[in-house]
């Protein structure tokens, strides 16, 4: 039953013997199914709830749809208040997906440099960005605030934006696959063709190391997508938030103004429908690129 | 570390003086640099500066000054009960859901590879669609699945209080465990794909079954892998605040120094910017010193 399985996947799984007894392939099979369970359903929840009438997510079956009304759900969230929430969506997208591409080009530049060229102060700027991978984004929350706020930059665009294009890991991702997929017999015959240093990284380099640039970009755009504190921090107004922000504060709000309850469900499961997409479009990247990082 | 070998074979390779590609490099790392600087660098001594300040006043409604108070901050630092108790309340949060969340990511992972299990494609993407819920949204979804009145699973929550002082911080760790564990779970398959399967091939000559082989070759292989989830799973459970703070809104027992960030935000929304900052630094260096002690730890348990 396995062969084919094995063969789609293009090697021999190790450790199985052709003859495994059934009782260990269903033991394995309910372990894979009771977790497929633990982690769809609650997204499921979240789905059929956000489809119940009127946020009364309660009603009917908990787990299958009553009176199925996601589009006049959200339709009223993106409507609320004026249409914050597309607002805070797309405030989302752009401080994220702006911070992890540039941040992305950042880091794998500097960390194509660090395998590829040998520099003086080499082995200390490699050994602060590793200092920089183990002191984590939200302890630098609080000093960034005080340092906007003396430059009255706080509750800006830029607070949330600039300190999110920093991305220490990927350089040490980026220095780790530069090093095993470019090699360097190419950069000598593009160096014999005249080409310049920078060039050569931007039509050889980055081209070998899409995967894994691809796979940096996914971990910098989840980070940024989730960064929570810094936006909390930061930003008084509305209507710059990002959409984890904005919905902390309806699901704070929800005591006050009960209908917020629904939106707030809706809310949630339309903002995870962008990282989703990504994840699935991006799918063969990433799969083949996130090993690398930790088989050194 | 052998993939920085062939850096190093390349390094001895090329002239030594002067620094080819100058400015190449330069335009490569500058741009990183200057960033890393300002946003990383300076924002960690900017906080040290400012804990060692002390804000004074001249009678009550005096115009607030700050003067130099040495490691006057600290000293509160380290008399502040509420914030050692959340470090104690991380630190147990983090010695039980840790090793859980990567057994159970490990397991899953050596399942996937092992070839008991047909439909692999649709499992891995399962078990990785929670990684794609934010802390906030996976908290708040959480929350609700919890609360005795809305939940689906009201049979269950209205008889535990999941919520209760007893209860939350496992309740919390679940949130954590189910976003993370496929992410952990692809980090360690990944690497076990990496493995060359000849290795296989000669324990099994040897007579090595399944579960063996597992035990004595694929863990070993990809211990790595485990070390570097392991680190970035410490550094993640010191810095917990997202879920913690979206469950204020559900539970009671969640006070606003419940973890150390969460104590860190509601001092500096006193205001109280200084002594913040001092608990940032201290958060800071303590997260950095248990990973870098796990990271050598387990570095020189490679080693021998």
């Amino acid at each position: 039953m396995s062969a084919p399985a094995r063969t789609t996947a293009g090697r021999t799984p190790g450790g199985t013997p052709s003859r495994e007894s059934l009782l260990s392939r269903s033991a394995a099979t309910l372990v894979m199914l009771v977790c497929t369970a633990y982690f769809l359903v609650p997204i499921w929840w979240l789905v059929v709830a956000s489809a119940k009438p009127e946020g009364r997510f309660t009603q009917g079956a908990p787990l299958w749809f009553d009176d199925f009304s996601l589009v006049d759900n959200v339709a009223e969230v993106l409507t609320y208040r004026d249409g914050v929430f597309p607002r805070w969506i797309l405030n989302s997208l752009a401080y994220t997906g702006g911070a992890a591409l540039i941040g992305t080009l950042l880091a794998a530049m500097c960390g194509y440099a660090l395998a590829k060229y040998r520099f003086p102060g080499r082995e200390t700027l490699f050994n602060v960005v590793l200092g920089g991978v183990l002191v984590p984004a939200t302890a630098l929350a609080l000093p960034l605030f005080l340092i906007f706020s003396r430059f009255e930059a706080t509750n800006t665009f830029w607070s949330v934006f600039l300190p999110s294009l920093v991305n220490p890991f990927g350089v040490y991702l980026a220095r780790i696959y530069a090093a095993a997929s470019v090699p360097d017999e190419l950069l000598e015959a593009a160096r014999l063709d005249g080409a310049g240093e920078v060039r050569t990284f931007f039509t050889v380099a980055t081209r070998l190391m899409l995967p894994a640039l691809v796979t940096i970009f996914l971990f910098h755009f989840v980070a940024v997508w989730n960064n929570f504190l810094l936006p909390l921090i930061m930003l008084g107004d509305e209507r710059l938030f990002p959409v984890t922000l904005g919905l902390y504060t309806w699901n704070t709000q929800v005591n006050q103004l009960p209908e917020l309850r629904g939106l707030v469900l809706v809310g949630a499961l339309l903002s995870i429908v962008p990282l989703v997409a990504a994840f699935l479009l991006l799918q063969r990247f990433w799969r083949t690129g996130l090993g690398a990082g930790s088989v050194k | 570390m052998s993939r920085s070998r062939p850096v190093r074979a390349t390094a001895t390779g090329r002239r030594r003086a002067p620094v080819p590609h100058k400015s190449a490099i330069a335009i490569f790392v500058v741009p990183f640099g200057t960033l890393f600087a300002l946003f990383y660098a300076v924002p960690i001594g900017y906080a040290m500066v400012q804990s060692l300040y002390v804000v004074e006043r001249t009678g009550t409604f005096g115009p607030a000054r700050e003067v130099f108070g040495g490691l006057a901050q600290y000293q509160r630092v380290f008399a502040d009960g509420s914030f050692w108790s959340s470090i104690g309340r991380v630190l147990l949060f983090g010695v039980v859901q840790v090793p859980v969340m990567l057994g159970v990511a490990l397991l899953l992972a050596l399942l996937l590879d092992s070839g008991l299990v047909r439909g692999r494609r649709f499992f891995r993407l399962a078990f990785f669609v929670p990684y794609a819920v934010p802390g906030v949204v996976a908290a708040i979804m959480w929350g609700f699945l919890y609360s005795p009145n809305l939940s689906p699973f009201a049979a269950v929550t209205g008889r535990v209080d999941l919520l209760g002082a007893d209860l939350v911080l496992w309740s919390i760790a679940n949130v954590v465990t189910w976003v993370y564990v496929g992410y952990n779970m692809l980090i360690i398959y990944s690497s076990l794909l990496a493995i060359p399967p000849e290795i296989y091939e000669a324990a099994r000559l040897d007579g090595a079954g399944p579960a063996r082989i597992a035990w004595s070759i694929k863990i070993p292989m990809v211990l790595p892998a485990i070390v570097l989830t392991t680190v970035f799973s410490i550094i993640g459970t010191l810095q917990l605040l997202a879920e913690p703070q979206v469950f204020r809104t559900f539970s009671s027992a969640v006070s606003s120094t419940y973890t150390p960030n969460l104590t860190v935000y509601s001092t500096s929304s006193i205001p109280n910017f200084n002594l913040a900052a001092a608990f940032s630094v201290v958060l800071a260096l303590a997260t950095f010193a248990l990973s870098f002690t796990f990271l050598k730890f387990t570095q020189r348990r490679d080693a021998r």
